[in-house]
């Protein structure tokens, strides 16, 4: 099989980036090439994605080596929705970065390891083998890594210094998975591991090994070990921050559900319930940090937390209603959470000011910049015209289907919390005396404002247009819900 | 202080071919006897290393005036062109070929795609570690 | 030759936890690349030792060793080489910046 052009979500980013290298001092060309290929990629996925629904599931094998013995990229769905909503977010992003991210970022390298960071997400979601999976995720972690540390300001050094040795630590134990399940399994394609656990059956052993792989992936998408997020999510740049909370907790979780729909889905009584339980604690430790903290900062990333939370839920309860929902509200999550990163950057940038306390009455200087909060605000919250909405009642009906009351609870109670705690700073920072004089007001510079609305636009037609995509989440969630599909559109033909 | 480092300004000038001729026959035999890129870049990267040591970074450049990012930004260029190069023509992604051909001086050679994406690794390796050595010895 | 090669993946494994655990930000580095040397080691070990001939072209009339794990290894080796560079490069500017290598010193406050 044939397909070349799904290797180029991965290819692109790297080769652009490497020309953006010898491009460093012309700051106004790097920018119009990292959008432009941005955009590009964008219409590739959608290509992609459209070419799934009428010839199904891609493969491309590297290097012509057949599975199960070379590596490969495999385009189902579910990763489609994924790189494509990613690279969309992204180029709004860099929209929001040409106004704020300021020229000697520029000039630090700043569009290349972006476009590195895409390059390693793009490769985690398409990957077909275990180990390739574990090479993306180093790519896309090492571009983070330098991101964070990106203006080298003292709070910066001091917070990617953790970011940078825990995510070493969990990069370890993932080669220690890899290494236990290749000894076991004597494989590492994720397909024919799948069929080799189905023959064996997922012994203790076997279980123990998903387990660890669990706690790899929950460390790297937030779930539960989620220590390191808040304070590495809120020290770098805007733009930055906002690519990190859309992107790097759903790598995660786009492991997580790989994992446990295709490879270990033999004993939910043992792993799924251990998601749940994970998923709940995290739930409800979200809300904790979104209500405590004044920081606006702190408060986005705590909603990536909770966020993370409901998603999982989505797996934990593994129905097809609620896997659907999972990939509306992954899907919905990536605009929402770019966005809230993008206004809480944007508060701190007009005011000068972290504290949603110190901050009043936003809306009498920047009227669209207040409703854009409102909107971010009952999008997160899920009501119902906006994105959120289709993801939490499939979630909700998954959780009913199963009987997972307690699951059903905490997950609209940590809605309400979400509504709770961005309308804080609704209410506080955006309402209110004004704080800022007509003489002092700083002008609120075209390009962010047009990323925060091109955000909202995104969110608002997610939520209308939620028709619109459900052929593409409904064979998504078929495909996770019937490991078969996948195994044969890898295996099938060459046995 | 300066120390007297006359020993080590000696060695390094015969050393340093040894090494380089060294890094380029790990890089030649690393098609199918252990070598190969990653380990001859390594090499290569340690006798420039080892220049930076006994001689310092200013005259160092003088001779050698190169930006090693770019260096590391051609060699994965290069590495990820023979990847694409396979697309054009119509074989998977990062397929490679081989051939032999009759030389002048060599006689009959194998001559692989492989050895390009090789040299490609090599380079981006040898950018990278000098970078990193360059970056660590900065003092501001 | 496995179980003493196991012992060993314990030891090292025990040193680098140990070498984690401390406060300096250098033996954290030095900790975590301990580590990584023990994972390479439990890769070699868990996809078989030597049962067979040399994976090369050259010599490949016997039954051969499986190639993967060694692959596997470089690749890691690779990366876990580019992380270690960059960490140290990282506390190295840290160290300058902030003027210590303690990471008690460098917890933070809420203020910031």
């Amino acid at each position: 099989m044939m397909n070349n052009i799904i290797v180029l979500p991965l290819i692109i980013p790297i080769m652009v980036g490497v020309i953006l290298v010898f491009l460093r001092p012309y700051v106004k060309t790097q920018r119009v090439i990292s959008l432009v290929t941005m955009l590009g990629m964008a219409g590739i996925s959608l290509y992609i994605l459209n070419k799934i629904q009428t010839e199904g599931i891609l493969r491309l094998d590297f290097g012509g080596w057949e599975p199960p013995f070379g590596i490969l990229f495999v385009a189902d769905s579910f990763a489609m929705l994924f790189v494509l909503t990613a690279n969309i977010v992204t180029a709004i992003c860099l929209i929001y970065a040409f106004s704020s991210i300021g020229e000697s970022h520029e000039k630090m390298y700043f569009y290349p390891f972006v476009l590195f960071l895409i390059a390693g997400v793009n490769g985690s979601f398409l990957t077909g083998d275990m180990f390739n999976l574990f090479v993306c995720f180093e790519v896309m972690l090492l571009a983070s890594y330098v991101l964070v540390t990106l203006g080298g300001k003292k709070a910066q050094l001091r917070e990617s210094i953790k970011y940078v040795v825990i995510n070493i630590l969990s990069s370890w134990f993932f080669l220690v998975a890899l290494a236990y399940l290749y000894g076991a399994l004597g494989t590492l394609n994720m397909a024919h591991l799948s069929e080799r656990v189905a023959e064996v059956g997922q012994g203790p052993l076997l279980t123990t090994i998903s387990i660890i792989f669990l706690i790899v992936f929950s460390l790297k998408a937030g779930l539960l070990l989620f220590f390191w997020l808040p304070g590495s999510y809120s020290v770098p740049p805007t733009a930055i921050a906002a690519l990190f909370g859309a992107l790097l907790t759903k790598v995660g979780i786009y492991a997580l559900f790989r994992t446990f729909t295709l490879i270990f889905y033999h004993e939910p009584s043992i792993t799924h319930t251990l998601i749940g339980i994970m998923a709940g604690v995290t739930l409800v430790l979200g809300c904790i940090g979104a209500i405590a903290y004044k920081d606006v900062r702190l408060i986005a990333s705590y909603n990536v937390v909770i966020a993370v939370g409901f998603i999982l839920v989505g797996l934990a309860v593994a129905t097809q209603a609620s896997l659907e929902g999972s990939i509306y509200y992954v899907i919905h999550d990536m605009v929402a959470k770019a966005m809230l990163f993008l206004i809480a950057g944007t508060m701190i940038a007009l005011t000068g000011k972290t504290k949603i306390n110190e901050i009043s009455g936003l809306i009498r200087n920047y009227p669209l910049f207040g409703w854009m909060v409102f909107v971010v605000t009952c999008s997160l919250a899920g009501i119902p015209p906006l994105s959120g909405f289709v993801g939490k009642v499939l979630v909700g009906q998954g959780a009913i289907e199963s009987g997972s009351y307690i699951l059903l609870a905490l997950a609209f109670l940590s809605s309400i919390v979400v509504l709770y705690s961005l309308l804080r700073i609704f209410l506080s920072s955006i309402f209110g005396e004004t704080i800022i004089s007509v003489e002092d007001e700083v002008p609120l510079k075209k390009g962010m404002i047009i990323s925060i609305v091109l955000l909202a636009i995104g969110t608002v037609s997610l939520g209308l247009g939620a028709e619109f995509i459900s052929g593409y989440v409904s064979d998504a969630a078929h495909t996770l819900f019937n490991p078969s599909v996948y195994i044969e559109a890898v295996l099938g033909g060459n046995k | 202080m300066k120390i007297n480092d006359v020993i080590l300004r000696t060695v390094t000038k015969i050393v340093v071919f040894i090494i380089l001729t060294f890094g380029v026959y790990l890089f030649l035999s690393g098609h199918n006897t252990p070598g190969g890129g990653f380990i001859g870049g390594l090499v290569l990267a340690s006798a420039i290393v080892l220049l930076y040591l006994s001689h310092d970074i200013e005259t160092v450049q003088k001779s050698l005036p190169l930006d090693f990012k770019l260096v590391a930004a051609s060699g994965v260029l290069l590495a990820t062109g023979t990847g694409i190069g396979s697309l054009l023509f119509g074989a998977p992604f990062m397929s490679q070929t081989f051939a032999y051909f009759d030389l002048p001086v060599f006689g009959k050679t194998e001559l692989t795609t492989v050895t390009i994406f090789e040299a490609g690794v090599a380079l981006a390796v040898v950018g990278v570690v000098v970078t990193i050595i360059l970056s660590i010895s900065e003092d501001e | 030759m496995e179980t003493l090669i196991i012992l060993l993946i314990g030891i090292l494994v025990a040193v680098a936890t140990y070498l984690i655990l401390s406060r300096n930000i250098i033996r954290v580095i030095l900790g975590t690349a301990v580590l990584s040397h023990a994972v390479h080691l439990l890769i070699l070990t868990l996809g078989g030792l030597k049962t067979g001939n040399v994976p090369l072209l050259t010599e490949a009339d016997a039954p051969y060793t499986d190639a993967l794990p060694q692959a596997l290894i470089l690749t890691a080796i690779v990366i876990s080489f580019a992380v270690t560079a960059f960490i140290l490069v990282l506390a190295y500017r840290a160290y300058q910046d902030i003027g210590t290598d303690d990471l008690d010193a460098l917890r933070g406050t809420n203020d910031e």
